[in-house]
């Protein structure tokens, strides 16, 4: 028996909008946990560092609890755990907005905020600590050293793995679709169950992922390269 | 006599268990350059480390300027604007044009106008002797250049101390002069300097006094001739011949 391939069931009937309807969640819901996860992860990658042990250890602690259980789990955490515990007003008003997206970003953000930390942690440590000192010598404060100096290398550091953790991010939002986020995942399901034609829906599926990871792989070389420090990349590259 | 510019009153220091300054009495009058010399390890960087709170200390007291660096509740950022250090490694930053390195600290600390920053940016550029290089990165800076940033930076704040911390060593040295040169004319403007070096030859030129210092504790202090001429103890013959011989 030959499986004969049907692929007009992605543009005929509802598939194509939904495909598309799929594309959008999944593009919304990573931008704004890419976002809460890059603040989260500069914040408390850099207070890992900083020289007040009780930071560090608030930091750490952060970093542990929440990227050490599986994802999944956070997702029935944040959907079915948190809600019931805030205010009533905010209850009517997240069950009225997609209750579900709104816990599956701040899932997929928190998560990925810890594993962000600790790329964010390791660019900070390798400059070297003469950089902070000669930013104390000057007279910055603490807080003025990491935003002038210790940040903005270390960020420039730190692109290449950083990208791979905003791909990572992008294909998990897939887990998702446990709280019934309509993403891209979750619409190839739908497709495939009003359709029967799993190969084709998981084939688009498939290839809107991988254009959406090579691009932004690119766009992020780019920039990676717009943004380099000049005798930093170039030894990089030689060592 | 003048307040002194800086005062060492008993001082310890300690990294855990290892006693690295060892009651140091050492005062440094307004306009004198002083220059620190030992072997490896006697403690001379985190000797003047400690004049702009780098490193803390467990006992004693030291003032700069007047006021307590020690005490609780000092003011290192003003303390920090008095005081500019240049470190053996340069340290300038990387992302920054030699320019913005000079320009940060009045920038980003007194909060002076732009304009106003840059013209004195330029102005210490060329003082330095490199009014061309405002653009370039570090990466592209020769090391003796890099080195005249980096004195050029902490003069930006306009300090009434200059530390300098082996300023020349990772140099190499045919650039060694162009460094020497311009903290000799710094020093001939009447500049308070502590310089940790090992050039005797500068020392000899511009020191107003050297200090010997061995194991943590200041083991001689001198004027250049008479410290070249006949050191007193044992440990400072001998590093001097160490030193002198090649
Ligand atoms: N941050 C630190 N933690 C622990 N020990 C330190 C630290 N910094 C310096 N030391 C130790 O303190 C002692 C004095 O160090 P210091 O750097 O002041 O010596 P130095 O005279 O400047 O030596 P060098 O000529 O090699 O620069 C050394 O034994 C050194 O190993
Ligand atoms: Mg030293």
């Amino acid at each position: 028996m030959r499986y004969e391939f049907n692929w007009s069931v992605l543009w005929s009937g509802q598939s194509g909008s939904w495909l598309l309807q799929g594309l959008l969640t999944t593009l919304e819901i990573s931008a704004l946990a890419w976002l809460l996860a890059a603040a989260l992860g500069i914040l408390s990658g850099a207070l890992r560092t900083v020289p007040w042990p009780p930071l560090r250890a608030a930091a750490a602690f952060y970093v542990e609890f929440f990227r050490n259980v599986p994802l999944l789990v956070w997702m029935f955490f944040w959907y079915f755990g948190v809600p019931p515990l805030l205010p009533g007003a905010v209850q009517d008003w997240l069950f009225n907005h997609g209750a579900e997206f709104w816990a599956g970003m701040f899932a997929l953000g928190v998560y990925h905020g810890a594993r962000m930390s600790e790329v964010i942690r390791s660019g900070i440590q390798s400059i070297p600590r003469t950089q902070f000192e000669a930013s104390q010598a000057i007279g910055l404060s603490v807080w003025q050293a990491y935003r002038l100096v210790i940040l903005p290398i270390a960020i420039r550091l730190i692109v290449p793995p950083a990208t791979n953790e905003s791909l990572n991010l992008l294909k998990n939002s897939s887990v998702a679709l446990t709280i019934s986020v309509a993403e891209l995942t979750f619409q190839t399901r739908q497709i495939e169950t009003y359709t029967a034609r799993a190969i084709e829906a998981l084939t688009a599926g498939t290839l809107i992922y991988l254009v959406l990871c090579v691009s932004i792989a690119a766009v992020m070389t780019r920039l990676e390269r717009r943004f380099a420090i000049p005798g930093l990349i170039a030894r990089v590259g030689a060592g | 006599m003048a307040e002194p510019a800086i005062a060492f009153r008993l001082v310890n220091k300690f990294f855990g268990r290892l006693h690295v300054l060892k009651d140091i009495d050492l005062t440094v009058a307004p306009g004198e350059v002083v220059v620190v010399c030992g072997p490896s390890g006697s403690g001379k960087s985190t000797l003047i480390r400690c004049v702009n709170a780098l490193e803390r200390v467990q006992s004693g007291e030291i003032v700069v300027l007047g006021e307590s660096v020690t005490s609780a509740g000092a003011n290192l950022t003003r303390l920090r604007t008095q005081v500019g250090m240049v470190f053996q490694s340069f340290n300038l930053f990387p992302h920054m044009t030699a320019l913005q390195n000079i320009m940060l600290a009045p920038l980003k600390v007194r909060r002076l106008a732009r304009a106003e920053v840059e013209k004195t940016a330029r102005a210490l550029l060329e003082r330095v002797g490199i009014p061309d290089k405002a653009d370039n990165y570090p990466a592209n800076l020769s090391g003796g250049q890099q080195q005249r940033v980096a004195i050029a930076r902490a003069l930006a704040m306009h300090p009434k101390i200059m530390l300098f911390d082996e300023p020349t060593s990772a140099l190499d040295p045919e650039m060694i002069n162009e460094v020497l040169e311009v903290m000799t004319d710094l020093a001939r403007d009447g500049m308070t300097m502590m310089v940790v070096t090992h050039e005797m030859g500068f020392a000899r030129r511009v020191a107003r006094r050297i200090v010997f210092m061995d194991g943590g504790v200041v083991v001689e202090e001198a004027a250049p001739e008479a410290f070249f001429a006949s050191p007193t103890s044992d440990r400072a013959r001998q590093f001097l011949s160490k030193i002198l011989s090649h």
